[in-house]
């Protein structure tokens, strides 16, 4: 049962992401962004990882992709977006990284079947439950917490800079 | 996950009974907000058909249901029919890891807590897609307000319930219920509590906090080009969505289904009755605030409020512990 849910859920979020990126319509392109997003969500889910799931839901879908579909709606470039966007996809612009994911997408396939880990991590179905998850954390990986925290800390300084001087420049005039 | 308390059918049933009653208490809510606005404002409300005027839920309902579904010829099509279901399919899925009593739920979640925020979170796409799809400058304003309005409360909205899953020690609400037999943790939460009200009514986007629709300057915002049963869903969608923060409120914060004397599942009902006068009330007698006030109010008040109390909580939780 686990088993046919999971390759269903493979199959929603590799379709999804596939039409995700041969769309000329932004929007709809995003729709299918968000679709794949919720796929991953359930495969972590039926991995034994409902905290990975939930986040990727809360986060991801919820909040990440409401930006993009903010900036889309900034731009609103309608129809000749459309165009433009229908443009960029011929082959000739999307052959030569269409192949060379091709061949990451053998390795991956080549490492799939080798490792036998992630068949006993699909089968053994063993939950991770969200307080175990928040103990390794902060245990023998706070280190790894400490540095994203540092990164996200640069990030809002950084956005908190441009924001300002965008600030000044406009009350200025 | 834990074994569901009424068995597999019984799960089943129950699911489909919270549907319908969700669904059938929303339609009352239209009727019985306007009536109590109109006490409030000195004024009958609708009272004509049937007793107390109830009967106008059905007359509303036929009116929606014979008006002609027409899609504006410069809407983005399939986008445009979809919108108005994420709402109402998002919101319905958020009842299911609420728990109405000591066995009545659907899921009992490990991370009941954060299925609730995901799926609030996911509603927000049909008033950001509803306004990107309809092609019309009021929609896509309506719209772009929500999309900043949303993101800018959903940060503060997770965070405040930190100190709830702090002191209970799980995200599962059935634990979250259980821990408050001694003292409901909207004492010791006041300020959680205060800040997650405040973003359940910009999540949910009633009055005062209903900017993206605003219709004394955006016309209608995200919906205006919707009619007929579409309207309806979104206007479905908002009703769930007051019931469904109530009955978080309710779980979180004013110990669910605990009381004493009447069965739980009353009591649970009885509290959600009560929050949800009270929101109706917050519609009564609050003006709208501009908009720039609005984010100014999120990032500059709320945010700082919401860490103050985590790290409060933590604090005060580290101490008692040690």
């Amino acid at each position: 049962m686990n088993t046919a849910l999971f390759y269903l859920a493979c199959v929603i979020a590799l379709s999804a992401t596939g039409l995700a990126l041969t769309r000329a319509n932004a929007a709809h392109a995003l729709i299918y962004l968000i679709v794949s997003l919720l796929a991953v969500a359930v495969l972590f889910f039926l991995m034994g990882a409902p905290f990975a799931a939930a986040l990727e839901i809360v986060i991801y879908a919820g909040a990440i992709m409401v930006l993009f579909v903010f900036v889309i709606m900034m731009l609103n470039i309608g129809e000749e977006g459309v165009e433009r966007e229908r443009d960029w996809l011929r082959p000739r612009f999307w052959i030569v990284p269409g192949i060379m994911s091709t061949l990451l997408l053998v390795e991956l396939l080549l490492a799939l079947r080798d490792g036998a880990a992630f068949g006993a991590a699909l089968t053994s179905g063993q939950a991770v439950a969200p307080k175990a998850v928040g103990l390794a954390l902060f245990g023998p990986y706070v280190l790894a917490v400490e540095i994203a925290s540092m990164l996200l800390l640069a990030g809002l300084v950084g956005a908190y800079h441009l924001g300002r001087r965008f600030l000044v420049r406009g009350g200025r005039h | 996950m834990a074994e569901p308390g009424l068995g597999t059918l019984g799960t089943i049933a129950f699911g489909i009974a919270i549907i319908a009653a969700a669904v059938g208490g929303a339609a009352v809510l239209t009727w019985f907000e306007r009536r109590l606005l109109g006490i409030w404002q000195d004024r009958h409300g609708p009272n004509r058909l049937g007793p107390f005027g109830v009967l106008q839920v059905v007359a509303d309902m036929l009116k929606l249901l014979t008006k002609h579904d027409w899609v504006p010829p410069f809407a983005d099509r399939a986008v445009f029919v979809f919108a108005p279901t994420a709402i109402v399919v998002a919101m319905l899925l958020g009842f299911a890891v609420v728990p109405f009593g000591p066995d009545l739920y659907v899921l009992d979640l490990n991370i009941g807590l954060l299925f609730f925020l995901g799926m609030t979170s996911l509603a927000v796409y049909s008033v950001l897609l509803g306004g990107l799809a309809s092609n019309n400058k009021y929609a896509l304003l309506g719209g772009l307000r929500s999309a900043a309005q949303m993101v800018s409360y959903e940060v503060f909205m997770g965070l405040s319930l930190m100190g709830v899953v702090m002191l209970a020690g799980s995200f599962s609400l059935r634990d979250i219920v259980e821990a408050q037999r001694e003292l409901w943790f909207c004492i010791p939460q006041f300020l959680g509590l205060l800040t997650f009200t405040v973003a359940g009514i910009a999540e949910s986007h009633r009055l005062p906090f209903d900017l993206p629709e605003a219709e004394h300057e955006l016309t209608a915002g995200f919906h205006t080009e919707y009619g007929g049963m579409k309207f309806a869903m979104f206007m479905l969608g908002e009703y769930l969505g007051l019931i469904l923060i109530s009955a978080m409120i309710v779980t979180l914060f004013f110990g669910g289904w605990l009381g004493p004397w009447l069965p739980p599942v009353v009591w649970f009902g009885l509290k959600v009755f009560a929050l949800i006068c009270f929101f109706i009330l917050l519609r009564a007698a609050i003006p709208r605030p501009r908009y720039d006030q609005l984010m100014t109010l999120g990032w500059k008040v709320m945010l700082p409020l919401t860490l103050l109390n985590l790290m409060a909580t933590g604090a005060l939780a580290l101490w008692w512990r040690a």
